[in-house]
């Protein structure tokens, strides 16, 4: 190899705590209550929310990141539950789509997708819906393009794509965010 | 997923001694591909370290002007830094055309560089793979290979390096600031990914335990005038068939300075070094980017189904300099 010099050689003993791997506690802010579980270091997000905690509106679809039923918001971003490991997500915000709504009250988003039959089958429709939410924080729903580009993480196989844009606008006029240009 | 456990560490020290200790150890970063690979048997560590806590994810200035990309910047971070975005546009394109929003978030540039081949032989741990298994041969040779390599291949392995921002940094000459238990290292990219040769299985010349700490973008003032192009079956979140970084700029109506690397058809983020010296100083003209673009690709070496990549290669390299240097001629 070229000029690789050792410049500093600082590696500090093998000293971290080592959990796992039969099943340890975890503790987990899930919708801004902490919670509190038993489970193995390999158990995804995903399989902590709906098998541990009973939250079954994430939804598992591919279980391999390429589908995005499983989107959650991890520190307020939006993440696949699927490719994340529970433990990792310690000292984390997690949001459902349980966490969505105020009460009794839907989110706008929630209630835009009814209002805008943006869906069929409804099985992608959590991860929408975050993922959804998600890009209007996020600033990328100028215009259908761009709603579509940055949507593209979220599949429907029941192909409600138009009428998932048309909540997506909706909800994005409603905001008075940026002017609509359709 | 076989059971594992699980360390998360806070300093670069431990990290690195930590999985230096323990040969069935892993770092664990975004996890975007590593937990894939984890459920599917394809990679078998038995221990995690969880290096997300390590204050490695900030995008800094270096004193040369060069930029340094923290090894666990985020890609959508990275992507969205107005630095970035000014200085070196063919790197936040080549991000925002990866993945999708969601698996932005998670994924670190260092992850990025570190992803496996998406070759479905290798991930099928049914199936001979050279890569997964050495020695068991290579399933692609004779398979379902239309998404394969046409350069940079050997008689052991046409898996397609998958990474979109490791072929905008082959063509900015970036560097790969690593350290491990041997101490800190700078490799230029070209040198970080291997070919596969009779070797496959080895990709980068790291060290078990060697962390990529940061990758710096050295200080080019022609990466302000680059762009990325990628060609693939749908039009978002999507693997490349043919992509392009390539930077350039024209004087007089010739072309002063190029950089052009390739994605989607080679075993790495592939330089585009023939295509270059065809350029350097010839006319900005369609005759010189068709020269460009067959010299690249004599050197190709198809394997049934991907064929067509050698003539898309062809195209795309030449859609690629035709839109630089119209974009130059109206500058």
């Amino acid at each position: 190899m070229k000029s690789h010099q050792a410049i500093r050689t600082a590696p500090a003993p093998d000293s971290a705590v080592v959990r796992g791997p039969d099943e340890v506690e975890v503790r987990l802010r899930v919708n801004g209550t902490t919670r509190r579980m038993f489970i193995e270091p390999r158990v995804s997000l995903l399989d902590a929310l709906r098998d541990r905690l009973d939250l079954h509106g994430t939804k598992k679809g591919c279980n391999q990141g390429a589908c995005g039923a499983c989107t959650v918001w991890v520190d307020r971003r939006r993440v696949l539950a699927c490719l994340t490991l529970a433990i990792s997500c310690e000292n984390r915000e997690i949001t459902t789509i349980e966490g969505l709504a105020e009460g009794d009250t839907l989110h706008p988003m929630q209630q835009a997708f009814l209002d805008a039959d943006a869906f069929q089958c409804g099985y992608c429709t959590p991860g929408q819906i975050m993922s959804a939410v998600a890009l209007l924080t996020e600033g990328h729903a100028r215009d259908d393009d761009e709603i579509k580009e940055w949507m593209s993480g979220n599949l429907c196989r029941c192909a409600a794509y138009p009428h998932i844009r048309r909540a997506i606008r909706r909800v994005r006029d409603e905001q008075g965010g940026e002017r609509a240009s359709h | 997923m076989r059971p594992i456990s699980y360390s998360r560490v806070s300093d670069v020290g431990t990290a690195i001694g930590t999985v230096a200790a323990d040969p069935h150890s892993a770092f664990l970063a975004g996890g975007t591909n590593q937990v894939d690979l984890l459920r599917i048997y394809v990679e078998q560590p038995r221990r995690l370290v969880d290096i997300n806590d390590l204050p490695l994810k900030q995008v800094e200035e270096l004193p040369g002007g060069g930029l340094r990309l923290g090894g666990l910047a985020r890609m959508s971070d990275v992507a969205e830094h107005p630095t970035v975005r000014r200085r070196y546009p063919m790197v936040t394109e080549s991000l925002l055309l990866g993945a999708s929003p969601q698996l932005r978030h998670m994924a670190s540039v260092a992850g990025n560089l570190m992803q496996r081949v998406r070759c479905t032989y290798f991930r099928d741990t049914e199936a001979p793979c050279n890569k997964r298994a050495p020695g068991t041969g290579c399933s692609a040779m004779e398979g379902v290979n239309r998404g394969h390599a046409v350069l940079g291949t050997s008689e052991c392995c046409i898996a397609t390096h998958p990474s979109d921002l490791g072929v905008a940094l082959m063509a900015l000459d970036a560097v790969v600031q690593t350290e491990g238990p041997a101490g800190q290292r700078s490799i230029p990219i070209d040198d970080f990914y291997l070919l596969p040769g009779r070797t496959p299985e080895r990709e980068h010349p790291l060290t078990h335990g060697e962390l990529v700490t940061g990758i710096d973008l050295p200080p080019l003032p022609v990466a302000a005038r680059s762009r990325y192009i990628k060609i693939r079956d749908r039009e978002s979140y999507e693997f490349a068939l043919v992509a392009v970084a390539v930077a350039m700029s024209v004087a007089g109506g010739r072309i002063a300075e190029i950089r052009l690397a390739l994605g989607g058809v080679a075993t790495k983020p592939w330089r585009a070094r023939a295509a270059e010296r065809e350029l350097d100083g010839a006319p900005a003209t369609p005759e010189s980017f068709t020269r460009a673009a067959e010299a690249e690709m004599a050197g190709a070496t198809p394997h049934g189904m991907n064929a067509f990549k050698i003539e898309l290669g062809k195209r795309t390299i030449v859609r690629a300099l035709t839109e630089m240097a119209e974009r130059e001629g109206s500058a």
